[in-house]
C-alpha cells in the first residue's frame, strides 16, 4: 500500500499566558492511498488540532513546534501560507462540524461551490458550474440547477452538510479530513451522510480521516482507528481488531461505558475521573491516574507505542510484557 | 396501580407573529389578522407509572422538550389536562403550584447554563431547600445539602466553589443534586448527557439510575440518544412532529418496533461493529410544524402510506404487549 500521507513525531503547542499547552504531542501515523482512519477521544484529547494541523490550520497562539508531516514528498508541515493555499480544498479538504457555520448565509450555493474550483482549477465559468452539477448529483441533491441559486438558508441541516461534502468534492481531492460531520444532524441523518460519505470514499477511491467522539460511527465507516488521549495515541490499530479486543486500558473503558455493550448490566462501566487538563499533565503516563492496572512505572515513565502481536499498536507498559 | 402523572390529549402552540402589527396583513381587498403558529406539542397523551423511567424519543423539533416543559408546567398547553396523582395541575397558579414543585423536579440539558454562575454550589443548593421548607434551621439546611453532595458524589467541601471551578460532568452532578436536594418524587430530565463525554456519561447514568433505586423515583427521560435510550428506560414513547408514534415496552420495541418512523430510526442507530449502508432511508426530511400535513403528520416520508393516511389522523391503536401505535398501515394489518 502507497502511504498518502505520513505524519512523523508531530507536536502542536498553544503558547498561553498559563503556560504552554501541549495539545498533540509526538504523534505518528500513516495514511495510504483510499483508506479510512478513524480519529476517536473525548473532548480536549486533541483530535481536532490533530486534523486542522494537516492542513496548517492551526490559529494562533498554537503552533507545529516540532515533526513533519509528509504529503507528496514534501514536508508540508514547513509550508508557508501561499504553498499551503494550493494544497488546503485541492489535495486535502475538510469538512467542518456545523454546516450552517461553514457556509456564507450572503451568499447563493452556486457563488461559493464556483469560487472554490475557480481558485484552484484554470476553468471557465461554464466548466465550473458544469463540475458544481456534477458533484450536487453526487450527493444527491434533486434538482442540481435550481439549488445553485439557492442560499443556504433554503436548505435543510442534513441538506446543507450535502452541499459540504460536495464543496470538498469539487477539485477532487486525495484526502477528505471530516472533524465531527454528523454532531450537529440528527440521528437519521447522520446515517445518510455517514452512508454518503463511505460511498464517495469507496468511488472516488479517496482517503478519509474522521474525527469524532461516537465510537459506533467509526467502527461502521473506518478501517484504521487512532485513539486519541491527552494529545497522544493510546492505540492504533485495524477497527476491528479495536472494536472486538481493545488492548489499552481507555479504549476497554470507553468502550465498556457504552450503553449498548452492556449485555443486560444494570449499571454501566464508568471510567473513573476525568481527563486531566493539559497545563498540568501527570509526570507519566497520561491515564495512569483513572487506570485500574497502573503500576510504579507508569507514574514516572511515559509509555510509547508498541506493537502486539494482532498489530495493534498500543503506548501501555501493562501491555509490554505480555505481548 | 395509579399512575402518578397522567397527560390527556394536551395541545401546545407557540405563537411566533410577533406584535398585532406583524400580524396583519392586506389581501383580498381587506384587512386580515393573521397568527403563526408552530405547533409543537399535538394530542399527546400518557400515562407515567411510579417508578418507571419513561423516556421520550425523537429527532430535534419534535417537541419532547416542550412536552417536558408542559408536563413541568413552565408551559401552560393551549388545550388538555395534566394530572398529578389524580389532581389536576395544569390549570393552577404559581402559588397553588408551589406544593408540586417539590415533588416534580427538572434536570436540564446544558450544565454551563443551568447554573447561576454567581451563586457558589452551596447557595445553588440551599436556595430551593430553605424556599420550600422555611421552618428549617440552617443547621438542618445545611446538613441536607451535604448528604445530597455525597449522594452524588460532589465533596461538600467544595460547596464554597463557583459553578465554573467545576468541570462539566460535575456541573451536571450539582444540577442533579439541586433536583434532589427538595426530595421529589418525579424527575424531569431534559437530555441530562448530551453535552457530556462518553466516559462521563456513564458516570451521570449511573448515578441516575442509584438515585431512582435509592429514592424510588420516576422519570420523564427526553434523549435523543437511542442506545442510552435502551439501557435505562422501562417504556419508550418515539414522537414525531409533535405527535406519538409509538408508546412501548423499551424491550419490545427494540426488538420489535411496529411503527414505520420506529423502524427508520432504530435502523439508523450506528452499531459498534456494525457495518454501514443497512439503514432504512426516509425520503425528503421532516415537515414544518406551522404547517402539519394533513392526516398521519408521517405520510410524506413514509413508505407504506396510502390514501387514508393523507386523509384522516391514525389513532392510538392498543397491541398486545401494552404496545400502543398510531399507524394505519399497522391497524390495517398491510405492515
Amino acid at each position: 500500500m502507497e502511504p498518502l500521507i505520513d505524519i512523523k513525531n508531530l507536536c502542536v503547542d498553544f503558547e498561553l499566558r498559563s503556560g504552554t499547552v501541549r495539545a498533540v504531542r509526538d504523534v505518528s501515523l500513516t495514511i495510504n492511498k483510499g483508506e479510512r482512519l478513524g480519529i476517536v477521544g473525548e473532548s480536549g484529547a486533541g483530535k481536532s488540532v490533530l486534523g486542522f494541523s494537516l492542513i496548517n490550520l492551526i490559529s494562533k497562539p498554537g503552533k507545529i513546534t516540532g515533526g513533519e508531516i509528509i504529503f507528496n514528498k514534501q514536508d508540508i508541515a514547513k509550508f508557508k501560507y501561499d504553498q499551503m493555499r494550493k494544497i488546503r480544498g485541492n489535495d486535502i479538504s475538510m469538512i467542518f462540524q456545523d454546516p450552517m457555520m461553514t457556509l456564507n448565509p450572503v451568499l447563493t450555493i452556486g457563488t461559493q461551490m464556483k469560487e472554490t474550483i475557480l481558485a484552484h482549477m484554470d476553468v471557465t465559468d461554464k466548466e465550473a458550474e458544469a463540475i458544481c452539477l456534477d458533484k450536487l448529483q453526487k450527493v444527491y441533491i434533486p434538482s442540481p440547477e435550481k439549488r445553485l441559486k439557492q442560499y443556504p438558508h433554503e436548505f435543510s441541516g442534513g441538506m446543507r452538510q450535502r452541499i459540504v461534502i460536495a464543496i470538498s468534492l469539487l477539485t477532487s481531492p486525495q484526502l477528505i479530513i471530516a472533524d465531527e460531520p454528523t454532531t450537529a444532524l440528527d440521528v437519521t441523518i447522520q446515517a445518510e451522510i455517514m452512508d454518503l460519505l463511505l460511498e464517495l470514499c469507496k468511488t472516488e477511491n479517496m482517503g478519509l480521516i474522521l474525527i469524532t467522539h461516537d465510537l459506533a460511527v467509526v467502527s461502521e465507516v473506518t478501517q484504521r482507528i487512532a485513539v486519541l488521549y491527552a494529545g497522544k495515541i493510546a492505540e492504533l490499530g485495524d477497527t476491528e481488531q479495536i472494536i472486538s479486543n481493545p488492548q489499552h486500558p481507555y479504549t476497554q473503558g470507553l468502550l465498556q461505558a457504552l450503553p449498548q455493550m452492556a449485555d443486560g448490566e444494570q449499571r454501566l462501566n464508568q471510567i473513573p475521573g476525568m481527563m486531566p487538563s493539559l497545563l498540568n499533565m501527570p509526570m507519566g503516563c497520561p491515564f495512569e491516574p483513572r487506570c485500574s492496572e497502573s503500576m510504579e512505572k507508569c507514574k514516572t515513565k511515559i509509555p510509547t507505542l508498541t506493537t502486539l502481536d494482532n498489530g495493534t499498536q498500543v503506548a501501555c507498559f501493562a501491555r509490554e510484557g505480555g505481548k | 396501580m395509579s399512575a402518578i402523572l397522567e397527560v390527556r390529549d394536551i395541545d401546545k402552540h407557540f405563537d411566533i407573529s410577533g406584535s398585532i402589527i406583524d400580524q396583519i396583513k392586506f389581501s383580498g381587498g381587506k384587512f386580515n389578522r393573521k397568527q403563526t403558529l408552530v405547533k409543537a406539542v399535538n394530542n399527546v397523551t400518557l400515562e407515567v407509572q411510579p417508578g418507571e423511567t419513561l423516556s421520550v424519543v425523537g429527532e430535534s423539533g419534535c417537541g419532547k422538550s416542550t412536552l417536558a416543559r408542559t408536563v413541568m408546567g413552565l408551559y401552560r398547553p393551549n388545550k388538555g389536562e395534566i394530572h398529578y396523582k389524580g389532581a389536576r395541575i395544569d390549570n393552577l397558579s404559581s402559588h397553588q403550584m408551589r406544593p408540586y414543585r417539590t415533588k416534580m423536579q427538572m434536570v436540564f440539558q446544558d450544565p454551563y447554563a443551568s447554573l447561576n454562575p454567581r451563586m457558589t454550589v452551596k447557595q445553588i443548593l440551599e436556595e430551593p431547600v430553605r424556599f420550600h421548607n422555611p421552618d428549617l434551621t440552617r443547621a438542618e439546611i445545611q446538613d441536607k445539602v451535604a448528604e445530597v453532595m455525597l449522594q452524588v458524589g460532589v465533596d461538600p467541601v467544595w460547596a464554597t466553589n463557583y459553578p465554573h471551578e467545576f468541570s462539566g460532568g460535575q456541573r451536571q452532578r450539582i444540577s442533579i443534586a439541586r433536583a434532589l436536594v427538595v426530595d421529589p418524587e418525579f424527575i424531569a430530565a431534559d437530555e441530562p448527557i448530551a453535552a457530556l463525554d462518553v466516559s462521563i456519561q456513564a458516570q451521570i447514568l449511573n448515578l441516575l439510575m442509584d438515585a431512582q433505586d435509592q429514592r424510588g423515583l420516576t422519570y420523564l427521560f427526553i434523549s435523543h440518544d437511542l442506545s442510552v435510550v435502551e439501557h435505562i428506560s422501562s417504556r419508550v414513547v418515539v414522537m414525531y412532529l409533535g405527535c406519538i408514534c409509538e408508546l412501548a415496552p423499551a424491550k419490545e420495541l427494540f426488538s420489535n418496533p411496529k411503527h414505520p418512523y420506529t423502524q427508520a430510526l432504530l435502523s439508523a442507530i450506528p452499531k459498534i461493529g456494525g457495518s454501514a449502508g443497512g439503514h432504512v432511508k426516509l425520503s425528503g426530511d421532516v415537515p414544518t410544524p406551522i404547517n402539519l400535513p394533513t392526516g398521519c403528520v408521517f405520510h410524506g416520508r413514509c413508505p407504506h402510506a396510502n390514501e387514508r393516511c393523507i386523509r384522516e389522523i391514525p389513532k392510538q391503536e392498543i397491541l398486545a404487549n401494552d404496545v400502543s401505535v398510531a399507524c394505519h398501515a399497522v391497524e390495517e394489518g398491510r405492515l
